[in-house]
């Protein structure tokens, strides 16, 4: 006789020498649990997530260790603080070169509007140049407001279809941005 | 190690240029000439191999603009020291901004290239004899000066910024 358990928030039906569950709802639970980000951080924002990273808040917690500086191995791009319009195509490449499934949390005033920043040298918000999974508001915004992001990122990976870049909105998403990587 | 005084340096520069000197001023003891726009150059020339003065330092140039001020809009300075006396001196040219041009000084400093790609990427100063004018630190494809008053310091592409909210 097997019975229903719930393991990280899935349920399983566990019985001698099997495990049933829903394919999707592991994946989406393993990816999760081991986003790998990409902080691109470039002000006070970066200092707060870096406090993020130490031993007293730690992303470790949530499978978050390992910080990818290549773009490629990345699953969340962190985008911290000001971002000037000189540095927006470079930020664009950086998105494009991800591999999919990625997603986006913008940390701060700077990242998601401007900030104090309405100038003609910054970028009014980076949604203006890649789209955005989470905002996090706060200038800076404490690591307890940065973690309630990642939490919220969590949210996203474990609901969302696993192939959600198949997706019409997805596409039509990408199509606004013109980053029609999937044509 | 002699201590030159204001009155000493603008003396100096009278009895070398003359009429190229217009006219000076000492605001918080920085001795400041306005000095022609066709002399500049060859004034910060003789400022280098003087030996009486030894001003052979070039601290920075830049520019102001004074959108109020027909035929002279543009205010190219330029701060020099000299590190023997320890004494600054401040030189300005005015130009009109309908042709702002002005000999560069990148042959006499060589550390003038960037700050006079800096003056032509904010206020569009054409640096006569410069080995490469282009935008320094605003994005190459800028097409405006954004430190000239008539451009406003805010991004003109926020459409969410209500004017009534900012007492305008």
């Amino acid at each position: 006789m097997g019975k229903v358990e719930k393991i990280n928030g899935v349920e399983t039906f566990n019985g001698e020498g099997f495990q049933l569950s829903v394919l999707d709802k592991v994946i989406a639970s393993a990816r999760a649990n081991s986003v790998w980000p990409l902080p691109f951080a470039t002000s006070c924002c970066g200092i707060e997530y870096m406090a993020t990273m130490g031993s007293n808040y730690d992303v470790a917690r949530f499978g978050m260790e390992r910080m990818s500086f290549s773009p490629r191995q990345a699953d969340l791009l962190i985008v911290a603080g000001t971002i000037s319009k000189k540095l927006a195509p470079i930020l664009k490449q950086v998105y494009e070169q991800m591999a999919e499934p990625k997603w986006v949390i913008s940390v701060g005033a700077c990242a998601s509007s401007g900030g104090i920043f309405d100038t003609y040298s910054v970028l009014q918000g980076i949604d203006r140049v890649i789209p955005v999974d989470v905002y996090v508001p706060g200038c800076p915004p404490r690591p307890e407001q940065i973690i309630e992001g990642l939490m919220n990122i969590h949210r996203l990976v474990k609901n969302e279809s696993l192939r959600r870049r198949y997706s019409d909105e997805y596409k039509h998403l990408l199509n606004k941005y013109h980053l029609n990587e999937n044509d | 190690m002699t201590n030159l005084t204001n009155e000493f340096v603008l003396a100096r520069l009278q009895e070398q240029f003359g009429s190229a000197i217009i006219t000076s001023e000492t605001p918080y003891d920085l001795l400041t000439v306005e000095v022609a726009v066709d002399k500049a150059h060859e004034i910060i020339a003789w400022l280098k191999q003087d030996d009486a003065t030894k001003i052979s330092f070039l601290t920075l140039l830049g520019a102001t603009h004074y959108p109020d001020s027909q035929g002279r809009e543009l205010a190219i300075s330029y701060l020099l020291h000299s590190l023997v006396n320890n004494f600054r001196l401040r030189l300005k040219s005015f130009i009109p901004i309908a042709e702002p041009t002005i000999a560069s000084i990148t042959d006499i400093y060589v550390g003038a290239n960037w700050q006079e790609r800096e003056t032509y990427d904010f206020f569009g100063v054409q640096f006569t004899g410069h080995p490469n004018l282009t935008r320094i630190l605003n994005e190459d494809s800028m097409d405006y000066f954004p430190l000239r008053k008539e451009y406003h310091l805010e991004d003109a592409t926020r459409e969410d910024k209500d004017d009534r909210y900012f007492g305008r």
